[in-house]
């Protein structure tokens, strides 16, 4: 797949239809790609990679990329296509400078899955067959590949390119509704449990603003946090109850617009599982406005900014949290 | 408990003078009613008001006043806005001196100086200023070119009048940037203005104000035959602690709370260009 | 040298932690950090903690003073933590370089007293490093991690923890604490040995440092290549918070509705409102937020301290970036360039 990704991206800026290409580049080891824009089909052929450590979104690059005039191409895996088509419908990417090509995925690794196998020193992964083989400083090992997936991937919600110019392959199946399965656990706790478990999670952060920064639904031009007008600035409270409200703030402001595509808990460097705060919103609101997708189209108004004469009242709010 | 560089002392306002629309000078002094702490011309001081935050300025009074610290503040921010609405007897903290301030008993001394500055600029010039009147004889000539937006903007215009243009040996030329009635003086940007003086270049230059005008002036002066290392200037930067630790003011090598503010052009060259 | 049989780890952090705090590498939450020690935790098998051991001297969040504001009156209110005895134990080489590093910022003239206080009050007991990772490159930035350092630096050999103390406090330590047995030092050579010959096969092992010097600051300052390199930076703090070194802050306020409480956190020169002034931004893009962060490590700094880097080659942030943008890749893109 590499191979061809690489040459529709040089064909894309040797024939003139784009300027730019928005890809992966290659890093120092074969896990540590950066997501980079290449301008040369020089460079394509030298430093652009695909492969299964390639889990960055993209899309979010696309606000400033497609804004610098010129026409870029960009390489989008089925649920980087979710928050490009979210980011359309919020008018934050313009459209006409984006070309889009559709890259199938088989689910990314994550090498913090790898190495909570006990694993040290990892110098290259290969995948044979069901298994992945692990060189390390100190001897090879292998591995069930599927206890190296990330976890959004573990029960991805869709394989498929919702929006794209162009395909790479064949769409894969949506499958909604195996990721709720986690939502149900913390439901199944008490209230006091659930506080403790999010006291205890959250209690790692150390503010640092990679959840906030990779999330393609934060994408105010100023966040509030940032700014010393909003009169809830803030970096690190003074109190860490206020600091693990910013988290919960944050749900907030993303409901409706959160794809979940699982960018907070891969980035954040404490192992915070904040995708779980996104999902029991997606969770609730699907019960109470039924199953919506963001992202899924360029149509349909999110729950949250629609009304209906039979949306639940309120009150239900008190029903919906769990055994008091 | 030991205490720490960074625990603030508390200070009184005693007066407050309105200079401008925007700008008001504060007369500061310690609980005791005497001034808090000894400092050289150009170094700044660390003011808060708790709860409202902290902020660095220039001390603007001389060294050789020996009752009170003076801080000449444009309204600009949080903290500026808060000071702009306190009345005297206010409690303030204070921490400081910072920085190296300007070289007024080695380099200056013998020399002619020549002070440009442009609107809040002036805040702190003025505490060089009023020191070199002070010993006035370890000095050359003075010459003071002030401009402001209008009449109404030149920040101390009374102290102006009625001393530093009456001092021996001092010379000041001050200009607006648009003509208005009550004004008979000149009229124009202080980079032209300056161009038109000519001054001799024998002259130490020290140098404040808006970017726009220093980077005008200090290109008309080497036009004129001045060397970068004749021309001295101040900078802001943000600042937090004023010893070089929180890192806001780190350019290049240099923290320009405790290695500055002051530095001379040529030395300002070897600096990458991010104040 | 002392001994002590692997299986008596806890009798030695139970006996230790009667007479003061003490901090050891574990797992919270399935995160490796350096945690208080209570009966029944177990250090981590990881190489590394995920935060630095910075936390203990210069913690994220600090109340510094307080403030009563009555009407136009303000009393200062002293609030900082006294301070108690603590031990440190388990700290790799590079975080105990970065300790020599922090200290040439805090303790210079006026040394900073809430970072002293914790500096006085603490015993670094070090631990040789048996499996580096591949992110590892302290030999890079001058770190010999065969030689600790610490007030006593640690050794696992087979079954047994070594431990040899190299000031009076790491003594005085180690002569409290009667499960100690003496040693010879075969077994820690042995384990030198080994670690020397694991070093040798680092991927990172060497970097072209050699340019990073003053003279060539503005070379590097104007290098075109920062463009590129800061493309996709995401401007976070995650590689300047779990960073040993990053020793930037902010001071700040916070009314509790009593009092007004004085703080100072961690701050980053990534994020956007770092230099912000009313005045105006000297750093308007993330491409010179990203070149300053590490000039300061690769170049200034040096300039000001002989030379020794502000980077001690953990490699936390070579795991912890979002987008896996980090130093080695900066010093090898600009080493290249400037050779």
């Amino acid at each position: 797949m590499q191979e061809r990704i690489r040459s529709r991206a040089i064909a894309l800026l040797e024939s003139g239809a784009c300027d730019r290409v928005l890809g992966w580049k290659a890093g120092e080891f074969f896990y540590d790609v950066t997501p980079a824009v290449f301008t040369t089909p020089e460079q394509v052929g030298k430093e652009f990679v695909w492969g299964p450590f390639c889990g960055a979104n993209l899309s979010k690059y696309l606000i400033q990329e497609s804004r610098k005039g010129g026409k870029v191409a960009a390489f989008l895996k089925p649920c980087d296509s979710y928050s490009f088509v979210q980011l359309l419908k919020e008018h934050r990417i313009w459209r006409e400078n984006t070309y889009i090509v559709g890259v199938p995925c088989q689910g990314m690794c994550d090498i913090d899955a790898i190495r909570g196998q006990g694993f040290k020193g990892i110098l290259s992964v290969t995948e044979e067959g069901e298994d992945l083989e692990v060189d390390t400083l100190y001897g090879c090992r292998a591995m069930p590949r599927r206890e190296a997936l990330a976890e959004r991937c573990l029960c991805c919600k869709s394989r498929k390119i919702v929006l794209c110019d162009e395909r790479l392959g064949p769409d894969g199946e949506e499958n909604p509704n195996v990721r709720f399965e986690e939502v149900k656990r913390l439901e199944a706790m008490t209230p006091q449990q659930r506080y403790d478990f999010w006291r205890g999670e959250l209690s790692r952060c150390i503010r640092c603003n990679a959840c906030r920064n990779v999330c393609p639904a934060c994408s105010c031009e100023k966040c509030v946090f940032d700014n010393p007008s909003s009169g809830a600035e803030n970096k690190a409270a003074a109190d860490s109850f206020e600091e693990n409200l910013f988290h919960i703030i944050r749900a907030f402001h993303v409901a409706g617009r959160c794809t979940d595509c699982g960018e907070c808990s891969r980035v954040c460097p404490q192992h915070i599982p904040l995708h779980l705060l996104n999902r029991k919103l997606i969770q609730d609101m699907n019960t109470l406005y039924g199953t919506y997708q963001a992202g899924a189209d360029l149509d349909t108004r999110p729950p949250l900014v629609s009304y209906t004469p039979e949306d639940p009242e309120p009150s239900v709010v008190g029903t919906i949290g769990g055994r008091a | 408990m030991r205490n720490d560089p960074l625990i603030p002392m508390v200070a009184v306002v005693t007066d407050i003078r309105t200079d401008t629309p925007d700008v008001k000078t504060f007369r500061v002094v310690g609980l005791d009613g005497r001034k808090p702490f000894p400092h050289v011309p150009g170094q700044c001081a660390m003011l808060s008001i708790p709860g409202v935050g902290e902020a660095l300025f220039s001390i603007t009074s001389s060294p050789t006043n020996p009752d009170y610290l003076e801080f000449s503040i444009k309204k600009c921010g949080c903290v500026t806005a808060w000071l702009h609405q306190i009345e005297p007897g206010q409690q303030v903290t204070l921490r400081g001196p910072y920085g190296n301030g300007f070289p007024v008993d080695t380099d200056f001394v013998g020399k002619d100086l020549l002070f440009i500055a442009g609107g809040i600029g002036l805040a702190p010039l003025r505490s060089v200023i009023n020191y070199v009147r002070h010993y006035r004889e370890r000095y050359g000539a003075v010459d003071i070119v002030y401009g402001a937006r209008s009449k109404a903007d030149l920040v101390d215009y009374p102290e102006i009048l009625d001393e530093w243009c009456h001092a021996p040996g001092v010379r000041v030329h001050l200009t607006i940037d648009n003509a208005q009635p009550d004004w008979g003086g000149h009229v124009g940007f202080v980079p032209n203005y300056v161009r038109e003086l000519g001054f001799d270049t024998g002259k130490t230059v020290v140098m404040c104000g808006p970017p726009v005008m220093i980077k005008f002036t200090l290109a008309g002066l080497q036009a004129l035959g001045f060397r970068q290392n004749q021309i001295y200037t101040t900078l802001e930067m943000r600042m937090k602690c004023g010893m070089g630790r929180c890192g806001r003011c780190n350019i290049g090598t240099k923290y320009v709370c405790k290695d500055g503010p002051v530095f001379r052009f040529d030395q300002l060259d070897t600096l990458p260009d991010e104040y | 040298m002392k001994k002590l049989p692997i299986s008596q780890l806890p009798a030695l952090f139970a006996h230790i932690s009667q007479g003061q705090k003490l901090y050891i590498p574990a797992d919270v939450g399935g995160v490796p950090q350096f945690a208080l020690w209570q009966p029944g935790m177990e250090m981590t098998r990881s190489l590394n903690t995920a935060r630095s051991a910075k936390d203990l001297f210069f913690p994220q969040v600090e109340n510094m003073v307080n403030f009563k504001v009555t009407g136009k009156q303000i009393d200062v209110v002293e609030s900082r933590d006294p301070g108690e005895d603590f031990v440190l134990f388990g700290v790799r080489a590079c975080d105990c370089r970065s300790f020599d590093i922090l200290d040439s910022v805090f303790l210079d003239a006026p040394e900073d007293t809430y970072y002293k206080t914790r500096r006085d009050h603490a015993t670094v007991i070090t631990l040789g490093c048996t499996e580096p990772e591949e992110t590892c490159f302290c030999t890079a930035m001058g770190i010999d991690p065969t030689t600790p350092g610490g007030d006593a630096s640690g050794w696992i050999a087979e079954d047994t923890l070594y431990l040899q103390a190299h000031t009076p406090k790491g003594e005085a330590l180690l002569d409290s604490l009667p499960m100690l047995q003496a040693a010879q030092s075969e077994a820690v050579e042995a384990a030198r040995q080994q670690l020397r010959a694991v070093l040798d096969r680092l991927p990172l092992k060497e970097l072209p440092l050699e340019g990073f010097t003053q003279e060539r600051m503005m070379t590097l300052f104007h290098s075109p290549k920062w463009k590129s390199l800061s493309e996709s930076c995401l401007g976070c703090g995650s590689c300047t918070f779990v960073c040993p070194t990053c020793q930037c802050y902010d001071i700040r306020d916070f009314d509790d509705g009593r009092q007004i409480r004085r703080y100072r956190c961690w701050d980053s020169c990534m994020y956007s409102d770092f230099t912000c002034m009313s005045a105006g931004q000297p750093r308007p893009t993330q491409m010179e937020r990203f070149r300053q962060r590490f000039m300061h490590k690769l170049v200034y700094y040096p300039a000001n301290h002989q030379g020794v880097f502000g980077c001690v080659g953990c490699g936390r942030c070579l795991q912890k970036c979002p987008i896996h943008m980090n130093i080695v890749k900066v010093a090898k893109a600009l080493g290249e360039e400037i050779q």
